[in-house]
């Protein structure tokens, strides 16, 4: 086994920014918007890190794609402790339409290429909150998945997956190579301390591109149409049920 | 000429990469003359323009400071009392070393990035932010330039991973007129003996290490300080109980009593009878990370006032949409651009070699003084809820007022920047 481990980052619009649905339509805006790591990449992150650090997985290895500015979402990665990145290179243009199926393309090539004994990602990116990029990777590689870890175990070939579903909590005990995708309660990232944002520059970034990898950007989907959600009405209070049961009534709910 | 250009341009690669490299000179002469045959690639950056460092440095700062130090800030307020969990996780992070060598357990970072970083965390809390400003400006940076190879051992990987340093010249008589100071330090064979007092201590509390200034020679005058390491718990010292003030009260402020206290040869930094050129020196460049504080102070009250004038409605409109407001509004913000350009230019000034101490000065001086002004009028912006400790703006004008007295008064300043004026109409 390689020891090796991938680790997919997204560039996101930060979590607390108020988002604001282009003139157009045609998607948020995103110029001159502050832009973060999705969280849960972070959380990927930082468990990889930590496999690390207790020598159960030899090196971290941070992948993104997308136009130049993912770099600098690598370059958080470095800072948090993993060991070289992996930037795929798609054009602005491209990155519109680039969606889990070809990202999850990208990253099994990657996975073959680099001989990666785990793959980690977040569960989902808070802009698309598609929640598939994990499991198609796990598919078109025919490897197993854990996906929504809050625990997970490394045991020699295997790694025991405790997953936070609807029900509660599920263990699950899959072979490696596997695809983890991280929950929120899987760890709490650790800050890029300023030694480690100065040991990061050293750290190399290769790029790469998805021909490369023989993979198609081509997407079938197309967005027709991005709106806000409805503005919130002003709620009507009422003095009693009778008047809360006549109003329902009114309203053509009961 | 271009060879020279070459020669600086070369040197620039152990700073970040800042487009100007080529006018950084060693000379203290007056200012280079920009060469007309400009290689084309250089261009002239505005001020705030950062390396990928200094920019991810920043932003791990603020996310840091928002979520490890903002939910302990009002209780430290409140309690007059720093609390260890901040310090350590200060440490942590790498901020009390970031211009130490990583030989050291430091971050191995510049001058300008410790002025973001206190400029990030004042926005938050101006005592923590004052914590971590003496201990890079003033004590780290003594070491790291006096410090034989033997003090920086046993020193700076502690001051750098967990010991806090105190800076002690001030008396209950020294305060502007620092170099009248009476603390003695009586030689005897191999050790000193020193006796006197000191005041407004920062940090006294938490310090592991003391930098005293002491006489060695009162009848020389100021050519008689020295500058003397003092390990806590020595015998002899003894720490005064914490000044109950108007701000900055996280931040302990004590007095120092000396009564025969013994500290060896070995523990002088630097030169006997010297102290005095190192303490001018290096408030100089504390004054440039005390700019910085008072710009966080400003701009973090600032950011928290804009958004409660932009949600409050009063006569059917938000009261941000008042013309009265948004003058006083945009005064104010163009107050505090300048306030930041002034540190940022002093801050490079000093990172190129160049002179900065008429710049330095001046870039204190103004910072304090907009950082009352700013704070005093977010408050009066937020009407009746700025002035309840519900809302942390009360704290920033309590905090803010220090900014005009400490690392050299309003008044010294101006003197100072003085003489430098005087001096460039000399020829």
């Amino acid at each position: 086994m390689s020891g090796r481990v991938l680790v997919g980052v997204k560039r996101v619009i930060d979590y607390a920014v108020k988002i604001r649905v282009k003139p157009d339509h045609s998607g948020v805006v995103t110029e001159g918007v502050k832009h973060s790591m999705n969280p849960f990449c972070e959380i990927a992150v930082e468990e990889a890190v930590k496999m690390k650090e207790k020598k159960l997985i030899k090196e971290v290895v941070a992948v993104s794609c997308g136009p130049q500015q993912v770099q600098e979402t690598i370059r958080t990665a470095l800072a948090m402790g993993a060991d070289r990145g992996i930037h795929v290179e798609v054009s602005a243009k491209e990155y519109e339409s680039l969606g889990p199926l070809q990202v999850s393309k990208i990253l099994a090539a990657l996975a073959k290429k680099e001989e990666a004994q785990l793959i980690i990602l977040g569960k989902q990116a808070i802009d698309g909150d598609c929640n598939q990029t994990g499991q198609m990777t796990a598919a078109l590689l025919d490897w197993p998945q854990g996906t929504f870890a809050s625990e997970v175990t490394l045991e020699g070939g295997h790694v025991k997956v405790v997953r936070e579903i609807d029900g509660g909590l599920e263990t699950i005990k899959i072979n490696t190579p596997a695809v983890l995708t991280a929950d929120l309660r899987l760890n709490t990232p650790r800050y890029a301390t300023l030694p480690n944002i100065m040991k990061a520059k050293k750290k190399k970034i290769a790029n790469v591109k998805p021909a490369d990898l023989g993979v198609e950007l081509a997407s079938k989907l197309q967005v027709l149409r991005v709106d806000a959600p409805p503005q919130r009405e002003a709620g009507v209070k009422v003095e009693s049920v009778a008047d809360l049961v006549a109003k329902l009534k009114e309203a053509g709910t009961i | 000429m271009s060879s020279s250009l070459v020669r600086i341009l070369s040197k620039a690669s152990r700073y970040p990469c800042v487009p100007w490299a080529a006018l950084r000179s060693r000379s203290t002469a007056s200012l280079p003359d920009v060469p007309s045959q400009q290689p084309p690639a250089v261009s002239f950056a505005p001020l705030q323009t950062f390396s990928e460092e200094e920019g991810m440095m920043r932003e791990a700062v603020q996310k840091y400071a928002r979520d490890c130090i903002a939910p302990y800030v009002s209780k430290m307020d409140e309690e007059s009392a720093m609390d260890p969990a901040v310090i350590k996780s200060l440490f942590d992070q790498g901020l009390m070393g970031i211009e130490i060598d990583p030989e050291y357990g430091g971050t191995g970072s510049t001058f300008f990035s410790s002025i973001l970083v206190i400029e990030e965390l004042a926005k938050v809390d101006a005592s923590v932010a004052v914590l971590c400003d003496i201990q890079n400006t003033l004590i780290n940076t003594l070491l790291s330039n006096l410090g034989t190879p033997q003090q920086k051992e046993q020193y700076l990987s502690r001051l750098s991973t967990d010991m806090v340093g105190s800076f002690c010249l001030s008396e209950a008589e020294a305060g502007s007129d620092a170099f009248a100071l009476k603390t003695r330090a009586e030689k005897h064979k191999d050790y000193y003996v020193i006796n006197g007092s000191k005041m407004w201590i920062s940090n006294a509390e938490h310090a592991g290490v003391f930098l005293v200034m002491a006489n060695v020679d009162p009848a020389a005058g100021y050519r008689g300080i020295t500058c003397f390491m003092v390990d806590r718990d020595t015998e002899g010292m003894a720490i005064g109980k914490k000044e109950n003030k108007l701000g900055l009260r996280a931040s302990s402020t004590c007095p120092l009593n000396f009564d025969n206290v013994k500290v060896p040869e070995k523990n002088i930094l630097g030169q006997v009878g010297h102290g005095y050129k190192y303490a001018i020196g290096m408030l100089n460049e504390g004054r440039i990370g005390i700019a910085a504080q008072m710009l966080g102070v400003a701009q973090g009250c600032f950011d928290h006032t804009i958004p409660y004038t932009r949600q409050r409605i009063q006569f059917g409109q938000r009261i941000f949409d008042f013309q009265g407001l948004q003058h006083q509004i945009s005064h104010v913000a163009t107050q505090i651009e300048a306030a930041r350009l002034l540190t940022y230019n002093a801050a490079r000034l000093k990172e190129a070699g160049r002179p900065f101490i008429k710049e330095a000065c001046m870039a204190k001086y103004f910072t304090s003084e907009v950082a009352t002004l700013t704070t005093s009028k977010c408050i009066e912006w937020m009407g009746g809820v700025g002035f309840t400790k519900d809302y942390p703006i009360e704290k920033y004008y309590r905090d803010c007022k220090i900014g005009t007295i400490y690392e050299g008064t309003t008044n010294i300043q101006l003197s100072t920047m003085a003489k430098y004026i005087d001096k460039e109409y000399d020829h």
